[in-house]
């Protein structure tokens, strides 16, 4: 069943940042624990279709992570990172798409506690520049991602 | 060099000029007028906008009118919608994973 919770993504253009914003019907224990045990963090995170590998995963801060998305044909996307703080009201990390070495993105988020044991996450990504972020956005994940690697495959071969 | 809608609304001028157009169609002295940037600069950006789609420059007698295309401008939905669905897909894998988490407490 769909929810009736819906994802709102707000991204002001000429800006180099975005706005994501979703609510749960769950505690914010729950919801950050989801984001911080290995165990259930590769439960949601891989798109739909992708085996979800966490190579590394060190939910403090100064630790850093590392995951693989893999679909059906064996293709790897990695994505790394490092996390700067974590607890539930912040959560700031840094991001990049290994097909696209070098634009490094911060994320931060915060889970708000909302009435009725439900809770708020707001997400807030600031890239390096406008065309980084329109450029992620652009390529979404699913497909995105395997441009990316074909554009890294094409230049590759150019070099 | 990227020509596409992104770029387009990318610059505050340009947006600006939209802006404008989304009133009344306007010669390239009357998008000028209302700009203190310099006139060639303004044409620079209309030129910009014609390559990306958002406008068309149709001569008219003596003059040149500008007029703005908006449907161009659909596309920026399309491309924020995308990357909506992607957080869809993975927070609706949270909404059942914390069902169980909730049932397991």
């Amino acid at each position: 069943m769909p929810s009736k919770n819906k994802v709102t993504v707000t991204a002001e253009p000429g800006k180099q940042e975005l706005f994501i914003t979703r609510e749960f019907d769950a505690p914010r224990d729950l919801v950050y624990k989801a984001h911080i045990d290995p165990k259930l963090y590769v439960q949601w995170l891989g798109p739909h279709g992708y085996e979800m590998i966490l190579e590394t995963f060190e939910p403090v801060s100064g630790g850093k992570y590392r995951y693989v998305h893999k679909d059906k044909e064996g293709n790897e996307y990695g994505f790394h990172g490092t996390f700067h703080a974590m607890s539930p009201e912040n959560m700031i990390q840094t991001f990049e798409f290994e097909g696209y070495p070098g634009h490094v993105s911060l994320d931060c988020m915060v889970l708000e506690e909302l009435p009725g044991n439900r809770t708020k996450a707001t997400i807030h990504s600031v890239f390096q520049s406008i065309a980084d972020r329109d450029g992620m956005i652009q390529n979404g994940m699913e497909k995105g991602v395997r441009e990316g690697y074909e554009r890294l495959d094409d230049l590759l071969v150019k070099i | 060099m990227r020509r596409d809608v992104f770029q387009a609304i990318a610059d505050p001028n340009r947006r600006a000029i939209l802006g404008l157009l989304a009133q009344q169609r306007l010669t390239l002295n009357g998008v000028a007028e209302n700009f203190r940037i310099s006139r060639p600069a303004v044409s620079r950006h209309i030129k910009i906008l014609k390559e990306c789609g958002l406008v068309v420059v149709i001569p008219q007698g003596r003059e040149r009118y500008v007029e703005a295309r908006f449907d161009k401008l659909s596309e920026v939905n399309d491309w924020l919608e995308q990357y909506r669905q992607l957080w869809e897909g993975r927070f609706g894998q949270l909404d059942d994973l914390l069902e169980k988490m909730k049932q397991e407490k």
